[in-house]
């Protein structure tokens, strides 16, 4: 069982802090190096997809719009899409798979750009991840959090740690295991842009951000924008390079779409994907040999892995407790890239683009032995969605 | 003694007044926490739609909860999401005693962070700005 779906090419552009470039200019980077990568002229993209669009409530939180590519690169596209009410960041790749599967498109040119990094600096402190900041008045579901300082999901996520912490005794220095190896694989990533040894104590000290969850809970926002090409299974002859299958995906929604009603309040909407992606494929979750898993916040992670079922519900924690399991020779390394702790907040592409690295065995020092499947999740809270992958052979 | 709280000048914005949500957010100019509930099937729904999630009746109207509860989750947040914003205060998911599961986000005022626990009973305050009456929770005192 699996898609008809490939991709075909990945690129990416720069990633890092205050790169004083323009969410164009980081996306032109990555859009022609994943064409470069799959070997395909600018005349066979036929279909274009991206997250969130162009719309941007805030600073640097999207770079460039489906109409902003297809004019700055000529294209001419028989299919397009672009918003934020999908499946989480990685909605964009599974509207693509739709598309070539229902024959709309052969080859779909997905890309994320982000340059919040830059963009605060030149709005002078405004912070794209701060909710409602410069706003008269707020409304839809934020307007149930931002009136109460809940401005940021640093807030939000905290309020699940604190009950996962309830619920499953979860400590503070399980979840900074989470960061610690990410830290150290990051340091095997040439583009991560945090790369110096982390420890437990440092990670212990850190001043609090949102209690239970300090500084190195949270992600960093950096410009870097990621693009892949997603191709139909029977478009790929000739192409360059090795193809990524995209096995299974899911893009589950149930239950109230806010941060504080879903579930026992320990699980996010994740539980609904994780729910509907092992009924679509035969694999199992332990056949899983490498997780990318959304880390905007080091507890996201946690439910990450009980929502797909790589660890029983509650065990989170104790799982990723001193870090051997997780780490690149153990049962199942998480978030090899240093994830967007370490490597940088590319909103789940990040994650995507190194789950293909590791699945064609070009991901250097932190490659994962034998890597043949690759499970990447993108979202927290109403936000959720999946994607599993394997070396096409 | 009060905890800090978001001050005057550095309050967050406040929510837009909508046809849906408008009980909800001035209810407590009358004292009260009005909580759309569905006429037919009893289920309380916040935030409020006005059709009925579990019986889809659209015989949903606002009703006054009984404006006590527990602390569901919280943190204590450090960080000033803007300027002039007083730090730490404490938001809470509160879940109200009408009904298992019916929680809304808040912030808990006249309680020390420190003292802070899930499973802390709690009653509903309200505190006034410009149109909105914002429900905040504070400790219900010892019985
Ligand atoms: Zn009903």
């Amino acid at each position: 069982m699996t898609t008809g779906a490939v991709i075909t090419g990945v690129g990416q552009s720069a990633v890092g802090r205050r790169l004083g470039r323009s969410g164009m200019s980081l996306t032109a980077e990555a859009v022609l190096a994943a064409l470069a990568d799959a070997g395909l002229d600018r005349a066979d993209v036929d279909g274009v997809s991206t997250w969130p669009g162009a719309h941007s409530p805030a600073p640097g939180f999207s770079g460039a719009g489906v109409f902003d590519v297809v004019d700055a690169f000529g294209l001419n596209v028989r299919w397009f899409s672009g918003g934020s009410e999908t499946a989480g960041q990685l909605g964009a790749v599974m509207n693509a798979v739709a598309a070539v599967e229902a024959g709309l498109a052969r080859h779909v040119l997905v890309f994320r750009t982000v340059w919040e990094s830059t963009a605060t600096t030149l709005a002078q402190g405004r912070r794209a991840s701060v909710v409602g900041s410069g706003a008269a008045r707020v409304n839809g579901w934020t307007s149930y959090l931002v009136p109460f300082g809940a401005m940021s999901a640093a807030t939000w996520a905290a309020l699940y740690a604190t009950r996962h912490m309830h619920d499953f005794k979860t400590t503070r220095e399980q979840l900074g295991w989470l960061a610690v190896i990410q830290r150290q694989y990051a340091g095997l990533n040439p583009k991560a842009v945090y790369t110096d040894p982390l420890t437990l104590d440092e990670y212990l000290a850190a001043r609090p951000i949102a209690e239970p969850l300090g500084l190195y809970d949270c992600d960093v926002p950096v410009d870097g924008s990621t693009a892949f090409i997603v191709s139909r299974a029977d478009a790929t002859s000739g192409l360059n390079a090795p193809g990524v299958r995209i096995e299974a995906l899911s893009s589950a929604l149930g239950g109230r779409p806010d941060w504080f009603s879903y579930g026992d309040g320990s699980e996010m909407m994740a539980t609904e994907v994780g729910r509907d992606l092992w009924t679509r494929t035969d694999l199992r979750p332990s056949d899983v040999d490498c997780a990318q898993l959304y880390d905007g916040f080091t507890i996201f992670t946690l439910m990450w892995l009980e929502a797909l079922g790589l660890v029983p519900r509650g065990e989170s924690g104790p799982f990723v407790e001193g870090g051997t399991r997780i780490d690149v020779g153990g049962d199942l390394p998480v978030n090899t890239s240093g994830g967007q702790l370490s490597a940088g907040r590319l909103h789940g592409f990040g994650h995507l683009h190194e789950a293909c690295l590791q699945l064609r065995s070009e991901a250097g020092h932190r490659q994962v032995f034998a890597a043949e499947v690759a499970v990447v999740a993108a979202g927290g809270g109403p936000l959720a969605g999946a994607l599993l992958l394997t070396r096409e052979r | 003694m009060a905890s800090p709280q978001p001050d005057g000048s550095g309050h967050p914005p406040l929510p837009e007044l909508e046809l849906d949500n408008r009980a909800f957010w001035t209810g407590g100019g009358r004292g009260e926490l009005l909580i759309s509930r569905c006429a037919a099937c009893r289920r309380w729904l916040h935030p409020p739609v006005p059709v009925c999630r579990y019986c889809l009746s659209t015989d949903v109207i606002s009703t006054p909860a009984v404006g006590t509860g527990t602390v569901f989750s919280f943190t204590v947040n450090h960080q000033p999401w803007m300027p002039g914003m007083a730090v730490p205060f404490v938001v809470a998911v509160v879940e109200l005693d009408d009904e298992p599961g019916l929680r809304l986000v808040t912030r808990l005022t006249g309680v020390e962070p420190a003292d802070v626990r899930v499973g802390l009973p709690v009653r509903v305050v309200f505190e006034q700005h410009e149109d909105v009456w914002l429900p905040l929770f504070t400790p219900r005192e010892a019985a």
